[in-house]
């Protein structure tokens, strides 16, 4: 029994498990938004079972390849991995493993929903992480696709096919991802620049950078008010979705104009915010 | 600048919600003006809650507080003018337009004096704040609207005093030591909106 306490504390943090958690929502958000019997515990819990294995299993793999970035910056250093608490071997099989459940688990409710969980994980793992983000500053695109698979999987899930509605809510995702990752980096730029990652901040510079995030917040914004009118959402719902687009808007627009540390961190955190309050709508208001 | 504790958080987490509730729940029988004008409001209220609780009271350093914090008052009277006393709307929008525009003026324009500035943001708010907490007491007192509904004008004289706390400090002239404003504010806050939420269940 302690053995698997002491395996379970080391491997926990090998998940991120606060954007893991978020990206789950994101993926049930997208099932119960179909309307299904969300009744339907046995199904409902399965997409919890599956998504969680898939997206933590993704996140472990690039544990894994990270590891040499991780131990040159000083914000993941102390990772299980870098720090020496693991083994390489280890993590690779614990992820390979982990993500094969989550895909097997996936595939066998439905091939479709299958699919596009095995396409997060491949976008995320192969394209995102070993091809390209050592490479250019744009590879957050291909982050931001596999980001959106959650959502499109929940919903190719709970519709039977993928629609427009799954779409436009995975590139709503998309374009929320530089709003979340561009923050991160300009706070964290010495370590990736430590680490040999390039980002838009080291490429670009801040003002494009501001720019860029300031307007994908926008168009963030304005693909989650068209996704949860196309899924019905009532009128009042839809205010308070419009005013919290419109919080997380004028917050970029002032990151842009005015930046400072302290807005650029501030808009980090609502992004986050915007992003489970507005799952949570999709979630529990159909 | 106090830190903020995890009970100014909580009360601030709880205004948040008590203003989406009112977003969603909207007002029975307003105008579709009436009804964006609260959203507004009750919007800004929920963004500045959520603001304070990411990055806790040094976001009240920013020259865009005041600005930000008169568009509450400003807008949920418009709601109200236009809703129940729709003969002076006119020239009351023309009122919220022109004050709105001073504050912004006053407060980011350069050349202007701190007694200006103070003077604009006192009668701007000031009158917003007395049409929130007079019409509707006058309404339940008439007879013309439910009781209950004089607790919007509870809500208002709360508005008006948190407005000018807030707005006097940053002028430089606070009323109150600033550690005792930002003590009371986080409950000011709450306890406003709770007058207003319940206020406007009675519609």
């Amino acid at each position: 029994m302690e053995f698997i306490k002491t395996k379970f504390r080391t491997y926990w943090p090998l998940i991120k498990s606060l954007q893991t958690a978020l990206l789950l929502i994101t993926g049930v958000a997208g099932f119960m938004s179909t309307r299904c019997p969300i009744l339907n515990w046995q199904t409902t819990l399965s997409v919890v079972g599956s998504l969680f294995l898939a997206i933590s299993g993704s996140t472990i793999l690039n544990m894994w390849y990270d590891r040499d970035i991780d131990a040159r910056m000083k914000r993941t250093q102390k990772r299980p991995l870098p720090s020496g608490q693991v083994s390489p071997r280890e993590v690779l099989l614990l992820g390979l493993l982990v993500s094969g459940a989550g895909v097997g688990w996936a595939l066998a409710m439905n091939w479709l929903y299958g699919l596009v969980v095995f396409a997060g994980i491949f976008f995320d793992v192969v394209v995102y992480t070993i091809w390209l983000k050592r490479r250019t500053p744009w590879s957050i695109v291909w982050g931001g696709v596999s980001g959106g698979m959650p959502v499109l999987a929940g919903r190719t899930l709970g519709t039977g096919h993928i629609e427009w509605i799954g779409i436009v809510l995975a590139l709503a995702i998309l374009f929320w991802i530089p709003t979340h990752i561009l923050t991160f980096s300009m706070r964290y730029r010495e370590d990736y620049a430590r680490a040999g990652v390039p980002t838009f901040p080291s490429v670009y510079g801040d003002r494009v950078t501001q720019i860029i995030i300031a307007f994908s917040s926008v168009v963030a914004s304005l693909l989650m008010i068209a996704a949860a009118y196309g899924i019905g959402l009532t009128m009042g719902y839809l205010r308070l979705m419009i005013v919290l687009s419109v919080g997380m808007l004028l917050l970029a627009i002032g990151s842009a104009t005015k930046p400072s540390e302290r807005t650029n961190f501030g808009l980090f955190k609502y992004a986050s915010l915007y992003m489970l309050g507005a799952m949570t709508l999709l979630m529990l208001v159909v | 600048m106090k830190k903020m504790s995890m009970l100014d958080r909580i009360l601030l987490l709880i205004t948040g919600l008590l203003a989406a509730y009112q977003i969603v729940a909207g007002v029975d029988g307003a105008p579709a003006l009436s009804l964006w004008a609260y959203t507004v409001a009750f919007g800004v209220l929920l963004v500045a809650g959520l603001l304070l609780i990411i990055m806790g009271f040094e976001v009240l350093e920013s020259p865009l507080v005041v600005i930000v914090s008169t568009i509450i008052p400003l807008s949920l009277s418009l709601g109200l003018v236009n809703e129940y006393w729709h003969s002076m709307f006119l020239p009351y929008a023309i009122f919220v337009v022109i004050g709105f525009l001073a504050i912004v003026y006053t407060r980011l324009g350069s050349n202007v004096s701190k007694g200006m500035a103070t003077m604009t943001l006192v009668i701007v708010h000031g009158i917003a704040g007395l049409v929130i907490f007079l019409l509707p007491i006058i309404l339940a007192m008439k007879g013309a609207a439910p009781g209950g509904f004089a607790l919007v004008g509870v809500g208002g004289a709360l508005i008006g005093l948190g407005g000018m706390l807030l707005g006097f400090l940053k002028a430089g002239k606070p009323i109150l030591p600033q550690k005792t404003i930002l003590a009371v504010l986080p409950g000011l806050l709450l306890l406003m909106t709770l007058a207003f939420v319940a206020g406007f269940s009675f519609v």
